[in-house]
């Protein structure tokens, strides 16, 4: 018997149809057909499937953007999963953005600081919450021992809420009038109020029952104020017969969806105000029995505006035809119950005192403070109650010095004049400058100055990464706060923000790093930070509204106009504040564009909102700059273009959009980030990096509107 | 004749000699080549029937040995800790919450098994992580209060056998391939069931539905 080729192909022919007939090939196959559905053949989808559990639902308040609106948040076996607006909610009632309902993704970020950390060279070592503590306090320490407090400064986000106590009260127990807010809406709203209605005020506005409405380039659908709230009032509007008259130069989605686009040249919309104000003046179309009660001069400002505003003067301002100005005022002042908004964009920001006060008086002369539908001049929600600070004789020698700057702006204009640091130590809590303000290079500059920066942040941002130290913060999900909602509601109202579920790194809550901090420095400071905890210290200062703010997850301090007839005070607007003007000789001018879907003041807009950003405002990595199509100059739509300011230069496509006025570029704001996050990060350019600050006479606000600018 | 053509007639001659005497060589080779055939189909399908199994799963012991027996006489039926919430949706395997409305960290009986579990997960306050041995795919939405609630009220042993009456916890069966569990398939490599519980493929769904509804149903009923 020979093994010959046949034995060979009887085996190989034996062994495929074993094979065959065993269970093997049907199961191979239907295992593949399988695996072909799993994670494990495309590791890019979904490598995390949704666990099975318990569903509840828990309520919260967003505080994501000063619109605090109330949450509810879904969870499954106490995860949360999704993040919806919480129904009946005073604010936003049950209706959410989508910066809210894609919170969740800031809990997972790439750029959280999951630890303490420490400078060491261009990077950061993580060290202990105690030795973390110790630094700073021992810095703190020995600022004070040189007797000179003041060179403590402190930029928060807002001056509101006992978190932001906490911090003033450090301040100024260590002896440091030197605290500082970002510029926000609110912080414009009151500056607003402080020069037409007395310190301590602040303004809102009944957007939801207002019956015409001219905003002076309020985003009102991008974001402006309370972003839900707006939209609601906005979406109220058609059943209500109300109008929306919008003034700017581009047509936003605002402007597109108002019921008539005024473009105005940029940064004329002060002027286009006392314009309207002059025609109201000349045709006797005030309300006489407001205006008798004006104080600081109206009949100066009157004369004064009659002869400056000419309707044709105006019109040659700010480029809206003589009639459509009286048109407006016409309109404007024969309103049931009319309503003019200010704050450009989000209100946020730069803003022009000039402008907002004359979109104010516009308010004034229709008579419509205090009344439905028109604006509430209020004072600021007071309702914590701090106990009593004691000041040692440090402190008290520290608080009589004057501050470094007015504003956060001044400040670093101080810090980089000066040669010896005037701050010699900093603490930055929800606030980014180093990103959101104008030039930031010169910001990062004055951070280089100050030797010892604490950065209380929850993600590794542009500040943050010029910190020496950084105290990371739970997220708003991880922690308790009160949130009150100012950003130009007529109502006010505090909400309780609740942890949604433990910490997922080694954070805390700012106000116990800030109550830690304070316990470690001597006595003089330490005696006044009682609480052993910053839930204890919440819980105490909020006493008047703790039952129903614990109980209901919210406190309505008002809802109706205020009962009081409000003070006018125009001797701001009778000095006749200059308007300001951009910066350089360039023929267009570089306008940046809030858009809803990004964020621009703070950290970032989340992965899940970025990818919404449509493709003629970024592409891939490039970032659109709008252009009308009659002063592109032969650019191309898609084309690239280099855009030219006197501050810096950028490469960018081009989009043209005969929605935006000839001579006018405009770029979207909230991009450009360059920390590390791949999902945020490294698209498109920072408009900041491209405008420079142009200081207002009078007010020492930032006001640049913009600036000048060209494409080639 | 030539050289060359003496070697072919010698060749023909020799070719042809060959054949009348090489049908019996040849049936010795194919006698061969069909013992090679049914060795290798042996050998092959024993291998594709028995090794294969082996190769395809590994096993995994469960965290410590559950006596659901035990369970059964001491709590009640199924639904004592496999229960429907409120919302209609399934809790599945309980969470050491539902553990301990019985078991304490002072364990209730002097077994291994419940000293790990007091040591290991009462005492840590860990969840106990269970391998799931009905666990379908994530494509796959199943609802038990639609089996359990609806007009033929169906009993949980239907789809899960009589794992009530189990005294241990059999091993888990992982499939290396999907990383799903071996139940899915069913014990039996051939796919072959006796009883309505021994497979739970989609097959499985489908030929109950067909009985009872007419119908094997549609895509988006389970896959959503």
């Amino acid at each position: 018997m020979k093994v010959d080729r046949r034995s060979f192909l009887g085996l190989g022919l034996g062994a495929v149809a074993g094979v065959t007939v065993s269970p093997m090939m049907l199961k191979l196959t239907d295992d593949s057909s399988i695996l072909s559905q799993t994670t494990k053949l495309w590791p890019w989808a979904l490598d995390h499937p949704p666990l099975d559990g318990e569903s509840t639902y828990e309520s919260s308040v967003c505080s994501l953007c000063p619109g605090a609106c109330g949450i509810s948040v879904r969870k499954i076996d106490n995860r949360p999963i999704k993040i919806e607006g919480l129904d009946d909610y005073p604010v936003n009632d049950g209706g959410a953005c989508l910066h809210g309902i894609a919170g969740l993704q800031y809990l997972y970020d790439p750029a959280r600081v999951k630890t303490p950390l420490k400078r060491n060279g261009d990077g950061f070592e993580e060290i202990s919450w105690d030795d973390a503590i110790a630094i700073v306090s021992g810095k703190l320490g020995d600022i004070r021992k040189s007797g000179a407090p003041e060179k403590l400064a402190c930029i928060i986000d807002k001056d509101q809420g006992s978190v932001s106590g906490l911090f003033k009260r450090l301040l100024e127990t260590f002896g440091s009038p030197n605290f500082y807010t970002m510029p926000s809406l609110e912080s414009n709203l009151e500056l607003t109020a402080e020069a037409l209605h007395g310190e301590g005020m602040t303004i809102g506005f009944d957007l939801a029952n207002a019956d015409l409405v001219l905003s002076f380039g309020a985003g009102l659908i991008e974001g402006w104020g309370s972003p839900v709230a707006c939209f609601k009032a906005n979406a109220s509007r058609k059943e209500r017969h109300a109008k929306l008259y919008q003034i700017e130069p581009r047509l936003s989605n605002t402007a597109a969806n108002a019921d008539k686009w005024i473009p105005v040249k940029p940064g004329t919309e002060a002027d286009l105000a006392l314009g309207i104000c002059a025609v109201m003046l000349k045709n006797n179309l005030f309300k006489g029995s407001a205006t008798s009660a004006f104080t600081g001069g109206f009949n100066k400002l009157a004369a004064q505006v009659q002869q400056d505003y000419s309707p044709v003067k105006t019109a040659e301002i700010t480029g809206v035809k003589a009639a459509d100005i009286e048109k407006l005022a016409t309109k404007f002042a024969k309103a049931k119950m009319p309503l003019a908004v200010f704050g450009k964009g989000r209100g946020d920001g730069a803003q022009s005192l000039k402008e907002m006060a004359a979109v104010q008086l516009l308010n004034c002369m229709v008579g419509n403070l205090n009344k439905k539908g028109g604006t509430f001049v209020m004072p600021k929600a007071e309702y914590l109650e701090f106990p009593e600070s004691s000041l040692d004789g440090i402190a008290q020698k520290g608080m009589l010095k004057e501050k470094t700057g007015k504003y956060v702006n001044q400040l670093f204009e101080k810090v980089n004049q000066t040669s010896k640091p005037v701050i010699e130590a900093l603490f930055v809590y929800n606030a980014n400058p180093c990103y959101n303000m104008h030039k930031p290079k010169t910001v990062k500059q004055a951070f280089e100055k100050i030797p010892f920066i604490v950065s209380f942040s929850s993600f590794l941002d542009e500040t943050a990464m010029e910190a020496d130290i950084i105290l990371p913060s739970h997220t708003f999900l991880e922690r308790f706060e009160d949130v009150a909602t100012g950003a130009g509601l007529a109502k006010s109202v505090v909400g309780l923000t609740k942890p949604m579920l433990d910490p997922i790194f080694d954070t805390r809550h700012p106000g116990d790093s800030v109550i830690s901090i304070a316990k470690a420095l001597e006595s003089g400071v330490a005696q006044n930070f009682e609480w052993e905890t910053y839930e204890e210290c919440l819980e105490g200062v909020t006493a008047g509204i703790w039952d129903s703010l614990s109980e209901d997850g919210f406190a309505l301090l008002s809802e109706e106009a205020p009962s009081t007839a409000a003070m006018v005070n125009v001797s701001y607007l009778a000095a006749g504040p200059a308007t300001v003007k951009a910066q350089g000789d360039y023929k267009l001018t570089l306008i940046p564009i809030d858009n809803m879907r990004l964020i621009s003041a703070g950290y970032s807009a989340s992965p899940f909102a970025i990818k919404t950003v449509a493709d003629t405002v970024l592409k891939g990595k490039d970032i659109l700059v709008e252009i009308n199509p009659l002063t592109a100059n032969g650019l191309k739509e898609g084309g690239y273009a280099t855009l030219a300011t006197p501050i810096g230069t950028a490469r960018v496509r081009i989009h043209l959009n005969e929605g935006i006025m000839p001579g006018v570029i405009g770029m979207v704001e909230g991009l450009g980030h360059t920390f590390d996050n791949i999902f945020v990060s490294n698209k498109g350019v920072n408009v900041n990096d491209l405008i420079g600050p142009v200081i207002e006479s009078g007010s020492g606000l930032d006001a640049a509107f913009g600036i000048k600018a060209k494409l080639s | 004749m030539s050289e060359i053509e003496n070697k072919a007639e010698n060749g023909s001659t020799e070719s042809a000699g060959e054949c009348t005497t090489g049908d019996t060589k040849d049936d010795k080779g194919l006698g061969l080549g069909v013992i090679f055939f049914i060795v290798a189909f042996i050998v092959c399908f024993l291998s594709g029937t028995l090794l294969f199994p082996k190769l395809l799963y590994s096993k995994k012991e469960q965290p410590f040995n559950f006596d659901h027996e035990l369970h059964v006489g001491e709590a009640g039926d199924c639904d004592a800790c496999h229960s429907l919430r409120d919302d209609g949706s399934f809790t599945g395997i309980p969470k050491l919450e539902t553990c301990l409305d019985c078991h304490s960290e002072e364990p209730m009986g002097e077994t291994d098994d419940e000293a790990i579990f007091t040591q290991e997960y009462v005492v840590k306050e860990k969840e106990v992580p269970w391998l799931v041995y009905s666990r379908q795919p994530d494509c796959v939405y199943f609802s038990h209060a639609a089996h359990l609630l609806g007009k033929d009220e169906m009993d949980c042993a239907s789809c899960h056998g009589p794992i009530g009456e189990s005294t241990s916890s059999r091993p888990y069966e992982e499939n290396r391939l999907t990383g799903y569990s071996r139940d899915i398939w069913g014990k039996n490599i051939f796919g072959i069931k006796k009883n309505s519980w021994d497979s739970m493929k989609m097959d499985d769904c489908a030929e109950c539905h067909k009985e009872k509804n007419d119908q094997k149903g549609y895509c988006f009923q389970c896959h959503k």
